[in-house]
């Protein structure tokens, strides 16, 4: 499990880990604790090409559907198999074993820090 | 004080409190007099004034409205129908008709939002599910669709979201039934898909089809032709598009199924297990499909989850994804489904069997085939070489002449052209009673003009060899246990004692109306002239029932203040569709194509913003204030942005905060003024009737709620009427009907009885012209045993329940929103918010909790999270009214026993609510709290109480392994 701050942060509760030029993607505490218990996701496929802001997947609870944005543009080199059989690990360990896809990039946006995405949730 | 409005009526039965009790609740809310409590809730801007040469009649005994109903039925004529075209008579087996659609039990129940107490229904559907899966050869099937046609159009909107194709075209195969066809294409036009159709049996091997996201294959045909559609099917799916198949369920008990042809997903109805025809429905439509798109479904899914103890238990799958939750990212506004209906026909199954619906299916392929033996050997043609139960008869220039025939010996054939007519064999045609079976060959054998008699050997079945079916279908025991009355009549008795309606006691659900369905409205829905009728049946044959419907439309517009109505969609979701649908088609007629936004407030239901999308609007979202009420300043600003574009405004009134607007002739005054068009949700009807009209205070169109207003039953979710009433400006574009038997509306003026001034020609929204009217006798009888004084006061006294509910309830709850003199309309919300800040429980606790008091919860989130909105209806009495009351009061202070410290967090009676028999006497008791205190928490419980037959199903448990078929018998040994 990486350290809060050491990861970016987007304004849809998504958190960043950059790893030479590979992103991993995940959702963050809040977001998960938000969506209450998650029981299916749906994330895009290795190979496919994904566009920073655009919806590539779903994250679904009980209580309702959650959108996956790619945070970055690039290429889904993997996708968490683990999250998929067993998508409460994403409540279980947001920033750790529930990491959700990883994307070759060429060009990093410029996101929130740990700072500005607390002040962000308020909380 | 005396009720002025009635005195000994069938008003007196329908209303719970009488004038003592509405006398004392006046007083603990603080009014003199019912009129003065509703006149000071009701914005004075908005008061109607009294209604001249009103067509309500003055209010009939529950004699005298049967005895009119007689006389309608006996408008009817009742003839066999061998129309075909999706709807074939049947026979109800007679336990299901009396245990089932005339039980109380089973039509009074809601919709199984609290899985702990609607275990029985759940499983009748969970067979349902598992009956179509197996029949269509596919993974997963909802429960259920409207109808045939509008499951067709949900099969398009699926391929189109699931499909990984850019193409707008979805390919429709010529041989698909007519009524489909006119609402794939009405449905198709708003949503700029293109259909293109093709004779697809024609296109032999190897096709080649333009490309597409998918198809549409009737199987088998309207023509009644049986053909292998693999290739094709194969076609669609090389490029990525999706193939839809529409099948007959009973066919597929000889025929390949489906799911074996390759299809992605198969649609159709399930009418012809046991559901009478009823003149076009209700009848309940099916969705199933293969494995990978069962999160595409729309509707209501039935799943396996399993309850605190950790035993199997029943839910509703995927809420998450309906539309109340996704609102304008919703995929679908199907909201109501068909469920009393789809228990009927899974019930059929489970009495007949896999061997005795295959021995139904092969009577009838035999009869079809030795008739057209018969035919083909006195030199007239067969079109279709291959049939199930349909022949396509040509002989130059005799079809009229064939059937005019026919119909003297009261049987009715369908013309297709000069040459054509057609002819569907059913279950009732091929019953060997009485001589019938003979009587009606002879008959037409006579109307073709054949030699011989009905003792012509049998034909030699014509479907292709390919095509047989060879897979099992219907294994699980529960298919094959049933076979006595006994045991039928047992299982069902079995399944009704699990589950709470309103024969046991209130189900105050907010927005939804539980009122009573009184049993002299019911009695006519099952008598044959309203049952037994096709829904193209000529117009003579149906007098009776175009009378029905339009005293019901000029009653309708009248209580509304509209000009005029349509029954004919089938559920509130569809009402919205084709009133939005009507302004959109007048705001293209008017050359403003360009408007097509369509604003709602936040606190809006989300199947307004669902049909929005699907009637090809957009949707901008209009803030609320704090009290619930619209926000004039971000109304008009949004209006203001948008000013050129703006399409609609949809509201509901009274808000679905259970409040009168006091600004509302504000609000639809700003939407008029740029050129807007106002959508009036009538979901709250029942706080208005008599009171105010929609139409008065600036509504343009509206929607209702027969089966919450007007006292059709909620079958356990569905059946629903939802017609659309509308200014005259909008009449044309209201929804019509290829096949409808009169274009007028209504068909005769009440007082002229010549055909009314209003003729809609918009594109169809429900499968059948009228919708579902064997259930229209309710709702007529409800008016007409009421009158307008009735009606009135009824809307009275569900304002004076609700008013002394907030009132009783509210220093141990906050009621959330109230409007002009501190006020509620017929429902109140009770802000749990507060009791979870300081005792950690929550509305679901007090909800589950509730049910061990036997209640049914009250609607809960919604419209604002952590909260419980109650209705109670006029229906209830005050002592049924008192006991929800104490119960409620009881549970506060268990909530501040467990804040207290009485009891622990984590060991309380709420937060192991709902308690089984069998959790408080099985082991040693080891629980913070007693047994009586888990079971008994009030004495008045022991003599009387509902146990619930599972505790607390796990929702994710059951979300993340999803399983949606019967589970096998040893999953429930304890």
């Amino acid at each position: 499990m990486a350290e809060k701050s050491e990861l970016q942060y987007t304004a849809e509760h998504e958190w960043v880990l950059v790893d030479g030029n590979v992103a991993t993607v995940g959702i963050t505490d809040f977001a998960a604790g938000k969506l209450g218990d998650i029981v299916f996701v749906d994330l895009p496929k290795v190979g496919d090409t994904v566009t920073e802001g655009k919806i590539v997947g779903e994250i679904e609870s009980t209580k309702s559907v959650g959108e996956l944005f790619a945070p970055v543009a690039g290429t889904v080199v993997e996708s968490n198999d683990a999250v998929a059989d067993s998508p409460e690990l994403v409540n279980s360990d947001p920033f750790g074993e529930g990491w959700l896809v990883k994307i070759e990039f060429s060009e990093l946006p410029s996101m929130l820090s740990l700072d500005e995405y607390t002040a962000l949730t308020g909380e | 004080m005396p009720n002025p409005f009635i005195s000994g009526t069938f008003a007196d039965r329908h209303i719970g409190t009488d004038d003592a009790a509405q006398a004392s609740m006046l007083a603990a809310v603080g009014y003199d007099s019912l009129e003065a409590l509703v006149d000071a809730a009701v914005p004075p801007a908005i008061h109607q004034t009294p209604v001249e040469n009103s067509t309500i009649p003055a209010p009939a005994s529950e004699r005298e409205a049967l005895a009119e109903l007689r006389a309608l039925a006996g408008a009817n004529k009742v003839r066999r129908s061998m129309i075909g075209l999706g709807y074939y008579d049947t026979i109800t087996p007679a336990v299901i008709k009396r245990n089932v659609l005339e039980n109380p039990s089973w039509y009074t129940a809601y919709t199984p939002y609290q899985p702990e107490i609607s275990q029985g229904r759940l499983e009748a559907l969970i067979n349902f599910q598992t009956m179509v899966a197996d029949l269509a050869g596919m993974t997963t099937t909802n429960a259920s669709m409207l109808d045939e046609g509008t499951a067709a159009v949900e099969g398009m909107l699926l391929a189109r979201r699931a499909a990984r194709v850019e193409s707008p075209v979805f390919i429709v195969d010529a041989d698909t039934l007519p009524q489909t066809k006119a609402l794939l294409a009405n449905r198709a036009e708003a949503l700029g898909i293109e259909l293109v159709e093709l004779d697809l049996a024609t296109l032999g091997a190897n096709p080649e089809l333009p490309e597409c996201f998918g198809a549409l294959i009737q199987y088998p045909g309207a023509t009644g032709r049986v053909w292998d559609s693999s290739e094709v099917i194969a076609a669609v799916k090389a490029h990525g598009g999706l193939a839809v198949v529409a099948a007959d369920l009973l066919a597929l008990t000889i025929l390949k199924s489906p799911g074996e042809l390759g299809a992605d997903v198969a649609v159709g109805t399930t009418q012809r297990f046991g559901v009478p025809m009823g003149f076009g429905g209700p009848h309940a439509g099916y969705m199933s499909v293969r494995k990978g798109l069962e999160r595409q479904l729309p509707g209501r899914l039935v799943g396996v989850s399993q309850d605190a103890a950790g035993d199997p238990a029943y839910r509703l799958s995927l809420q998450a994804r309906e539309q109340h939750i996704r609102r304008e990212k919703a995929t679908s506004n199907i909201c109501t489904a068909q469920v009393l209906l789809a228990v009927m026909a899974s019930m059929y199954a489970v009495y007949h069997g896999p061997q005795g619906l295959k021995r139904i299916a092969q009577r009838i392929h035999h009869d079809t085939a030795k008739f057209a033996a018969r035919l083909t050997a006195a030199g007239f043609t067969v079109e279709n070489e291959t049939f199930f139960d349909t022949l396509s008869v040509t002989k130059k220039g005799q079809a009229q002449a064939i059937a005019a025939k026919a119909l003297e010996s009261d049987i009715l054939l369908y013309v297709v052209d000069a040459d054509t007519v057609r002819l569907s064999f059913d279950e009732v045609s091929t019953q060997p009673y009485g001589g019938m079976l003979a009587a009606q060959e002879n008959d037409l054998a006579e109307a073709f003009g054949l030699e011989g008699d009905y003792t012509t050997p049998l034909g030699d079945s014509s479907i292709p060899e390919a095509l047989n079916r060879t897979s099992e279908y219907l294994t699980h025991p529960v298919f094959n246990t049933h076979r006595s009355e006994t045991s039928m009549m047992r299982y069902l008795k079995y399944l009704a004692d699990k589950d709470y309606a309103l024969d046991r006691g209130m189900i105050p659900l907010g927005s939804c109306t539980m009122k009573l369905n009184a049993a002299t409205e019911m009695e006519a829905v099952s008598w044959p002239e309203f049952a037994g009728i096709h829904p193209f049946a000529p117009a003579e044959d149906v007098a009776g029932y175009l009378v029905m419907i339009s005293h019901l439309e000029s009653w309708l517009t009248e209580v509304t203040g509209y000009d005029t109505a349509s029954l004919q969609p089938n559920a509130g979701s569809q009402g919205e569709l084709a009133g939005l649908l009507a302004i959109r088609s007048y705001h293209r007629a008017n050359g403003n194509p360009e408007r097509t936004i369509c604003l709602i407030p936040s606190s809006a239901h989300g199947t307004n913003a669902a049909s929005a999308m699907l009637a090809g609007m957009r949707v901008v979202v209009v803030a609320c204030d704090d009290l619930g009420n619209v926000d004039l300043d971000d109304l008009r600003a949004k209006i203001a942005e948008h000013a050129s574009e703006i399409a609609a405004l949809m509201i509901t009134y009274p808000s679905t905060h259970g409040v009168y607007e006091h600004e509302v002739r504000e609000i639809t005054q700003a939407v008029h003024d740029a050129g807007g068009q106002v959508y009036v949700d009538g979901a709250n009807l029942n706080a208005l009737l008599g009171y105010a009209r929609f139409g008065d205070f600036g509504g343009d169109v509206s929607h209702l709620n027969l089966h919450k207003t007007f006292c059709i039953p909620h079958g356990g979710g569905g059946p629903g009427v939802g017609p659309v009433v509308a200014k005259a400006h909008l009449a044309k574009f209201l929804p019509g009907h290829p096949m409808a038997q009169s274009q007028h509306h209504p068909a005769f003026d009440m007082q002229t009885g010549a055909a009314g001034p209003y003729v809609h020609a918009g594109g169809a929204v429900s499968a059948a012209p009228y919708g579902s009217p064997s259930i229209l006798p309710i709702t007529w009888a409800y008016v007409r045993m009421m009158g307008s004084a009735g009606l009135k006061a009824a809307t009275g006294a569900a304002v004076l329940s609700a008013n002394y509910i907030a009132v009783r309830l509210r220093e141990h709850f906050p009621v959330l929103y109230a409007g002009d003199n501190g006020l509620v309309a017929h429902e109140c919300i009770l802000d749990l918010r507060p009791l979870k800040e300081s005792t950690g429980i929550d509305n679901n606790d007090v909800a589950k909790r509730l049910i061990d008091y036997g209640f049914h919860a009250p609607t809960m989130s919604f419209p604002v999270s952590g909260t419980l909105m109650v209705e109670p209806t006029e229906s209830e009495d005050l002592a049924e009214l008192d006991r929800f009351i104490d119960a409620m009061i009881a549970i506060k202070q268990e909530a501040d026993a467990v804040a207290a410290g009485t009891w622990p967090a984590d060991d309380n009676p709420l937060i192991n609510a709902p308690h089984t028999a069998h959790s408080v006497i099985a082991g040693e008791w080891e629980h913070a709290y007693s047994r009586e205190q888990a079971v008994y928490p009030l004495s008045t419980l022991v003599s009387g109480k509902y146990w619930p037959p599972v505790r607390r199903v796990d929702n994710a448990y059951g979300d993340r392994n999803l399983v949606c078929s019967c589970p096998p018998i040893e999953a429930f040994a304890q």
